[in-house]
Formats: structure tokens, sequence, C-alpha cells
């Protein structure tokens, strides 16, 4: 199977006053081993996109393929199943448990998905070394740079080994220094052979990916 | 600013999160329930060990004595019985006296009263006394006075009115020498009572009583059914069991002794009481407690909502979000517990220390306190928790973090 995920004419639409279209028939294919970034405007239905890749919402119509199973007929506790074990998430605002260290933070990662303690710690030191943080465990994460930061989130959602990594607006927080340190990162992983969707409205990020997918008004051209 | 937009933006913010508010309106109400129930409960419990540590109630003895069984058997109490308890130590006064049989009251009436619409004839019940009477119920005279020991050795033919016979009877003074019939003979009024202390002997209240002697003549009410004796404090006891010995050394077991009940069953009343009274208040502690707890893991949840979207997106279902608000809320009530019962066993020793008292502990209640604490918690957390678990996701992973 060649295609992590498979988005066939799906639609969302929120009930609202009137009916708001977030996603029109959108159809997008990403391969294994793919880095690709979806571009566009606020509001243009790009954090609607990232929540139905990601499993935490349904689209209205249309079929979503994830490793070849179809999701939108699953009941939800295997979506949340599905979600938490081959699914990583790097979100804008990092989302670090203020008051747990860099380590227990990145341990996280793999906790609903029935690791052992023992090995969540042994692959969060692999991952912190991963993202050049191996001399931070025992910081909180308030003492860290942005950069840092992201790169300890990035390092907690590569914990639970996913099939893809998805990413919103992930350096959408930091300055230029910062960004080169998580965009060197994200190639360093690429190179390992992981899968990365971005959603970003930076043009210099999104120059990086493999492809770039743009969406305007909830569709994709 | 002006004070109506402050109260408008104060309004608002009560109103901008109703869980909130009414469970922190809910621990002030039963904050200050407390407080007001505290208050009101002592002093109600007050009245209560009050009441039983009443001194009347305390040293008043009543002694029934059985009707004889056949027409010409002896008296089981004589009358020159009483005057062998009045010299046992600690009997302050007694008194005996026999009465008309219940339900065969006798006709009484008063010769003064001259309207003859009125009914004249009252069934009253009729006492015959010792001198006595009035120390040993601790009956006061609203007019007059009580006949003495003359009266009774001569036979005089003179009665003291209960407050109730008087009012029946139309009597209200006792001046103008008034006199009674009572079943067609009659003797002089020379005095009314007022109220009778004991509340055991409300009955002299509306009768007419007469000395046993002059009684003996013509009436017919037999031998002493009745002995009332009252006790210095702390005697009742010992008194309760030596009167009827020395009331009828025959067959002091066939006398019937009404007695105060004993210190030991009274201090265990009292304790009984005030530890029912503590309880109470130990127990609405703990409701403040849980609502305290409900309403600060209520605003954890609050707080934490991007926490709960971000555990979500790693895979945490519902389930595993409610567990993990109970067992923080299962935690602080628990941690609450072993401190609580710590600390409260140290006040214990403190007060016992301070007041010279020898500290006594429930080990049993020490122990489970923190299991105590523990269900306070888990209780508290389970609206917090069911609010995290309903969180969608996506809105969640917007809130604060
Ligand atoms: N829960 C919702 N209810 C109603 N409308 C929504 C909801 N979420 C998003 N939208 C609307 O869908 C459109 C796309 O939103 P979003 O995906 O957040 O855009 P982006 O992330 O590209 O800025 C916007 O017009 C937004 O207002
Ligand atoms: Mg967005």
């Amino acid at each position: 199977m060649t295609y992590v995920l498979e988005l066939i004419a799906v639609n969302r639409v929120f009930p609202a006053d009137p009916p708001v279209t977030a996603l029109a028939g959108v159809d997008l294919r990403v391969r294994r081993g793919e880095y690709l970034a979806i571009v566009g405007p606020s509001g243009s239905g790009k954090s609607t996109l990232l929540n139905v890749l990601g499993l935490l919402d349904v689209p209205s119509s249309g079929n979503y393929l994830f490793e070849g199973a179809e999701t939108t007929t699953m009941a939800d506790r295997r979506r949340t199943e599905l979600r938490g074990s081959r699914i990583g998430f790097v979100f804008q605002s990092f989302h670090l448990l203020m008051y747990r260290s860099v380590l227990e933070n990145v341990m996280l990662g793999g906790l609903y998905t029935g690791v052992p303690a023992a090995v969540r710690r042994t692959r969060a030191v692999a991952a912190l070394d991963r993202v050049g943080l191996g001399h931070r465990h025992r910081f909180l994460p308030s003492r860290l740079s942005g950069g840092e930061r992201q790169r300890v989130a990035i390092a907690r959602a590569l914990v639970g080994d996913p099939a893809l990594l998805l990413c919103d607006e992930p350096t959408g927080n930091l300055d230029g220094a910062n960004t080169a340190s998580v965009l060197d990162l994200f190639d360093d992983l690429r190179a390992a052979g992981a899968t990365l969707l971005v959603i970003t409205h930076d043009a210099t990020v999104a120059e990086r990916a493999d492809r770039r997918v743009r969406i305007t008004d909830g569709r994709i051209s | 600013m002006k004070v109506r937009d402050l109260i408008t933006e104060a309004v608002s913010g009560v109103g901008a999160r109703p869980a909130r508010t009414v469970l922190t309106i809910a621990g002030v109400v039963v904050g200050i329930g407390t407080l007001v129930t505290t208050l009101g409960v002592s002093a109600t419990a007050g009245n209560q060990i009050a009441g039983r540590f009443d001194a009347a109630t305390a040293t008043g003895i009543t002694v029934h004595v059985p009707v004889p069984t056949g027409k010409d058997a002896p008296p089981a109490v004589s009358w020159s019985a009483p005057g062998n308890v009045a010299r046992l130590n600690g009997v302050t006064a007694i008194a005996a006296w026999s009465r008309t049989p219940e339900g065969r009251d006798l006709p009484v009436r008063a010769n003064a009263v001259r309207d003859p619409t009125r009914i004249l004839d009252r069934l009253l019940p009729v006492l015959g006394s010792t001198e006595t009477l009035p120390a040993a119920t601790r009956a006061s005279l609203a007019a007059g006075r009580f006949f003495d020991a003359g009266h009774v050795r001569r036979r005089d033919r003179v009665a003291v009115l209960g407050a109730l016979a008087a009012e029946q009877l139309g009597l209200t003074r006792i001046d103008n020498q008034p006199a009674v019939l009572v079943d067609g003979t009659a003797f002089t009024v020379i005095g009314i009572l007022g109220t009778v202390g004991r509340q055991d002997q409300q009955v002299l209240g509306t009768a007419v009583i007469l000395p046993w002697t002059a009684a003996d003549d013509g009436l017919d009410l037999g031998p002493i059914s009745t002995v009332a004796i009252t006790t210095a404090l702390g005697a009742a006891q010992l008194i309760a069991r030596q009167a009827p010995v020395a009331l009828d050394p025959n067959d002091p077991e066939g006398l019937e002794v009404d007695a105060p009940p004993d210190p030991a069953s009274l201090r265990g009343g009292v304790a009984r009481d005030v530890s029912g009274l503590l309880l109470i208040l130990g127990l609405v502690s703990l409701i403040v407690g849980a609502l305290g707890i409900a309403n600060v893991t209520l605003v954890t949840v609050l707080e934490r909502t991007a926490e709960i979207g971000l555990r979500r997106a790693m895979g945490a279902r519902r389930r595993d979000i409610a567990i993990q608000f109970l067992l923080e809320s299962t935690v602080i009530g628990l941690l609450g517990g072993i401190v609580g019962a710590s600390a409260g066993i140290l006040a214990v020793v403190a007060i016992s220390v301070v007041k010279q008292w020898t500290p006594v502990v429930d080990g049993t209640l020490a122990a489970a306190s923190p299991l105590v604490g523990a269900l306070v918690g888990l209780l508290a957390g389970l609206y917090p928790a069911m609010r995290a678990a309903r969180m969608q996701p996506v809105e969640a992973l917007r809130g604060p973090s």
C-alpha cells in the first residue's frame, strides 16, 4: 500500500445559519515518506482539514481512508485508538504541560496506546536526542525558547512511532532562527523516512516541502 | 467607571460560569447554614442537657402503694411509716396521702355559691394527706395556708384546694371562711395551692386536700396510696433503694418506686447528646469540604481544557480523561483525610493537655478517615470529571493552556 491517507470528495459543513462549508469536495492523497505542505489564507479551511485528517473530526460526507481503512464509518473508540497510535500532532501553541519536565512531556506520547512506561522512557530519550535536546531532560518548558519547545512537542509526537506527522502552523509562534531549527528538523525526519504534512500560510515554510497543495475557501487547487 | 457598570460586569461574570457559580454558592450556603445550625442546635442541645440535669427531676421520688387485697388486710404502709423515712440521711421532705380511687371521685360543692344556675356538685379527687405535702411536692400556696400537725392531731375539718379545684368550685378568696361540702361533710377552706413544682404530681391541682385524720373519720379514703419524697441532690438513688424497706419492712418488693434515672445513665445520655451534635457538625463540614473539592476540580478542568484536548489527540478516550480527574480529586480527598485525621488527633491531645483531661481517640475512626476523605473526593470529582470527559477534542484544543 503506497498511500498513507486518501481523501475522496470530502465535505465538512458546520451547522450554522447559514451553514458554513469549510471543506468542499476535497480530494487528497499522501504517499508514505512524503513531505507535503498545505498552504492557504486564514479562514480557508486549513485547520478543519487538519482536524479531519487527524481523526479529531468526521467529514459531513465523502470518504477518508487511513492506511487503507475507511475511517468515516469507524466507531469513536476505534478512531481514538488509531489517532493515538498512528498519528503524531504538532500544534502552533506547542501544548506542553508547563508543570512537567521536558522528559515527562515527551513521555506522554504513547501513554494512551499501552506502551509500558519503561519503553516510553527509552523512546523519549531517543526522541529528545533526535531533536537535539538530549541535554534538557529535567528542564521545565517555561525555561526553553520557542524553537526548543516546538522541538519537544515534535519529540513527543515521535515517541508513538506514528505513520503520519500532522503539523498545524508549527512555526506560527516562532521567530526566524527558531523557525529554521524546526524546518531543519523536518528535513532530518523526512530523510529518515517520516511522512510529514505541514499546514502553513508561510511561503518559506512551504518552500521546504516536496509538494505544495493550495486551499482556498475549502477547495484544493 | 460607574458603579452600575461594575455591577453589570460582576453579574455577567457570575452568570458566565453557571456550574461554578452554583458550586460556589452551595459552599457558602452550606457554610452559613452550618453556622446558623451550630448556634441553633447548640442552644437546643444545651437546653436538652440542662433538662437532664434539672434538680427537680433529679431529686423527686414517688412510691405507689398497692391497694390492699382484702377488706380486712392490714395496710401495706402505716401512717407512722413516713416518719421512719424522714429520718433517713438525704431525705429533705416526705409526704404521704390516701386518695379516692381512680374513677371514684367524690362530689364536692362550695356552700358559699348561691347562683342556682351553676352546677353545684363537682366530682373531684379527694386526698387525705400528712401536713408535709407542700414541701414534698414543691407546691406553693396561692392563698391562705396549709394545715399543720395540730390540725392533723385534732382531726380538724379543714381543707386545702388545688388551684384548678378552687376555680371549678368558684372559690377565689378564703378570708370569708368558705366551706366545702365533701360528700356531704363540711370542711373549712384554709388555703388554695399555687403551682406544684414536681411535674409528676400535677394531679394535686385538681384535688381537695384534707388532713388524713379528718378524712379517715367520715370519708373512708383507705390507707396510704402514695408517698412523695424529695431528696438532697445526688441522694435520690440511695433513698429510692432504702425507702421501700423503711415504709414496708414486711414486703418492700410490693411497693412501686418511681425514681429519677441514675447518674451513670444520665451521663451517658448527655454524652450521646453532645457527640450527636458534634457528629452533625463534622458531617456538615465534610459536605463543605466536598463542595470545595468539586469547585476547585471544576476550575482545574476548565483551566486545563487545552491539556484535555492534547490528551484526546494523543489517543485518550473519554474514560481515560474522566478517570484522571476522578483520581486527582480522590487523591486530594485522601490526603485531606490523612492530614485531617492527624490534625484532629493532635487537636484532641492539645485540648486535653490544656484542660488536663485524658485524651480519648477512636482508633477505628482515625484509621477510616483517609478512606472517608478519599470517598468524599471521589464523589466531589464526579461532576467535574464528567464535564472533562464530555469535551470535544477540537474545541478543547482551542481552549486555554
Ligand atoms: N465549529 C465551527 N462552527 C462553525 N464554523 C466553523 C467552525 N470551525 C471553523 N468554522 C469556519 O470554517 C472556516 C474554516 O475555518 P478554519 O479551518 O479554522 O480556517 P483556517 O485554519 O484556514 O484559518 C472558517 O470560515 C471558520 O469560520
Ligand atoms: Mg487555523
